[in-house]
């Protein structure tokens, strides 16, 4: 909103984000394990392998996804919004895959299973409930839904992000056998992105009263 | 040795043929002499001659050796859980070389008449080494089908004399962080110990294993000797072991105190005993798509069901 608003641009001002580029970086994870699969080096366990691998690159977008917003309000970037949306539906492809890496190759589709996964392990719920909140933002970032569902409506659902990421972070630290250190950075980086909105809202409400 | 093995990134398995490694056994059980070695590149001749198995393998298949395919050698030492060398499960397989075997040696004690410290050419000297193709599946909904060596603990500990207060047999692995850099990390209790009861410990299946696939025990899969229980979940089976102890008492096992409630003491497999994290119902095969039913025991219902009886596998599990 703010750089279209900007009217006339002097040359200087054109730079904008290439958005293909951001998807075509962000697509590079696929690749290397697209690489890996044809060269034969997804480990002894593949579908584990690939289980993990789409996992932790969920959760490293949607860290990056949640820190478009305070880069660009410390450092004034403007210019960076944008990428909120793509780094969003990153997130959520890469959930998709890590997702459907459970229901086809792991699980193949066997309900009975499935459904007792799903009762049974309490990662694996939590981990579905994130992905189907992602699901949810995902389609209400179809331009035309959007407008249907109203910008103000569309803010507040979209604060679900928060605790789709909390269920994230939650999901691989019940997940991980015995060695908690990538969960628990994860965490740390959850906490740091969190507590600076909390730190901004505290403000706000101060100011206010 | 090994380290030079790993450096030459051609490992055995991946380019020994079933025809290979079976001429290969026979080579080693000095039947046929080094003519069908003399055929291969020279690293492979090299790493045959370290890794060879020191005394013939009795060449008669066992009773309790599974038919099924086995898993490829280069699986079985790549993909490990042995958490001394990190919790990723190919940091054994890069960590191991650090682990130093030579004048290893096995302290026998506890509640026995005659408690003794044994080299690895007293424990060959024990009985004649068989071969045993076991499945083994671990806690985490894995398995394989692996040839180990070895013979029954059984030998070892009538050795040693139990006494009649030996209800229990605790086996304690090497504590080194410069050889075990994972022990670095407070991840379990190290030394790493694990635990049987003496009638588990005496039962035919449960065997002291010194190599696998005709080779002295590779080191990241416990070298160089280590117990396999077939019928229970694979973390009971200790690797590197450094002593054996006889006791009155349930000794603690790193595992279960790590996290009691999902780690019990015996953890025989059992497919109608969940685990949070793990559905034990079915399990995967390494090197196979689709999970297949875990049973009951193993599959070695028949020599262990009546070790529990009187037991309720669901309290007990």
């Amino acid at each position: 909103m703010t750089y279209s608003a900007r009217a006339p641009r002097s040359p200087r001002n054109k730079k904008r984000l290439n958005i293909p580029l951001i998807w075509l970086a962000s697509s590079i994870p696929i690749v290397i394990l697209a690489v890996r699969a044809i060269t034969n080096k997804l480990s002894a366990n593949p579908i584990e392998f690939i289980s993990q691998y789409t996992g932790w690159w969920t959760l490293v977008f949607l860290m990056l996804t949640l820190s478009v917003s305070p880069i660009r309000s410390i450092f004034n970037m403007p210019l960076i919004f944008p990428l909120r949306r793509t780094l969003g539906l990153v997130t959520f492809f890469y959930s998709l895959f890590h997702f459907l890496s459970w229901l086809v190759l792991d699980q193949y589709f066997h309900w009975t299973e499935i459904l007792l996964d799903l009762t049974e392990r309490p990662f694996i719920y939590f981990g579905f409930t994130a992905f189907a909140g992602l699901l949810i933002l995902a389609i209400t970032s179809i331009n035309r839904i959007k407008m249907i569902v109203g910008p103000m409506r569309w803010r507040q659902l979209h604060k679900v992000v928060y605790v789709i990421a909390i269920l994230g972070v939650i999901h691989f630290f019940i997940l991980v056998k015995r060695d908690i250190t990538e969960p628990l950075i994860f965490a740390a980086l959850l906490f740091i992105l969190l507590g600076y909105r909390l730190f901004l809202f505290i403000q706000k409400t101060r100011h206010k009263t | 040795m090994r380290k030079k093995l790993f450096s030459s990134n051609i490992y055995p398995s991946e380019i020994t043929s079933r025809t290979l490694f079976d001429s290969r056994r026979r080579w080693l059980q000095g039947s046929v002499a080094s003519l069908s070695a003399l055929a291969m590149p020279e690293k492979i001749v090299h790493s045959r001659e370290d890794s060879k198995f020191p005394a013939p393998i009795d060449a008669n298949k066992s009773k309790f050796s599974s038919d099924e395919e086995q898993t490829s050698y280069a699986d079985v030492t790549r993909y490990n859980n042995f958490y001394e060398f990190g919790t990723g499960k190919e940091d054994p397989f890069e960590q191991a070389y650090r682990l130093k075997t030579e004048g290893w040696r096995i302290q026998v004690i506890g509640d026995v008449m005659r408690p003794k410290t044994f080299d690895m050419d007293d424990i060959l000297r024990l009985a004649p080494v068989e071969e045993r193709i076991y499945r083994l599946r671990c806690v985490e909904a894995w398995s394989m089908v692996i040839p180990w060596v070895g013979f029954p603990l059984a030998k070892l500990l009538n050795a040693v004399q139990p006494t009649g207060n030996a209800r229990f047999v605790e086996f304690i692995s090497l504590y080194d962080i410069e050889q075990m850099p994972g022990q670095k990390s407070p991840v379990l209790r190290w030394p790493y110990t694990e635990g049987l009861r003496i009638d588990e410990a005496m039962n035919p299946l449960t065997l002291l294993t010194l190599g696998l696939y005709g080779e002295i025990l590779p080191n990241q899969n416990g070298a160089p000797v280590r117990i396999v229980v077939p019928w229970k979940y694979g973390f009971k089976s200790a690797k590197s072991i450094v002593t054996i102890r006889l006791t009155e008492k349930q000794p603690a096992s790193s595992w279960n105190l790590a996290n009691p409630n999902e780690y019990g003491f015996y953890s025989n497999v059992n497919p109608n005993v969940s685990h949070p994290r793990w559905s034990q119902r079915r399990e995967r095969r390494i090197g196979e798509f689709l999970k297949r039913d875990t049973l009951m025991f193993n599959g070695y219902s028949e020599w262990v069901a009546d070790l529990y009886r009187d037991l309720d596998l669901n309290k007990y599990f």
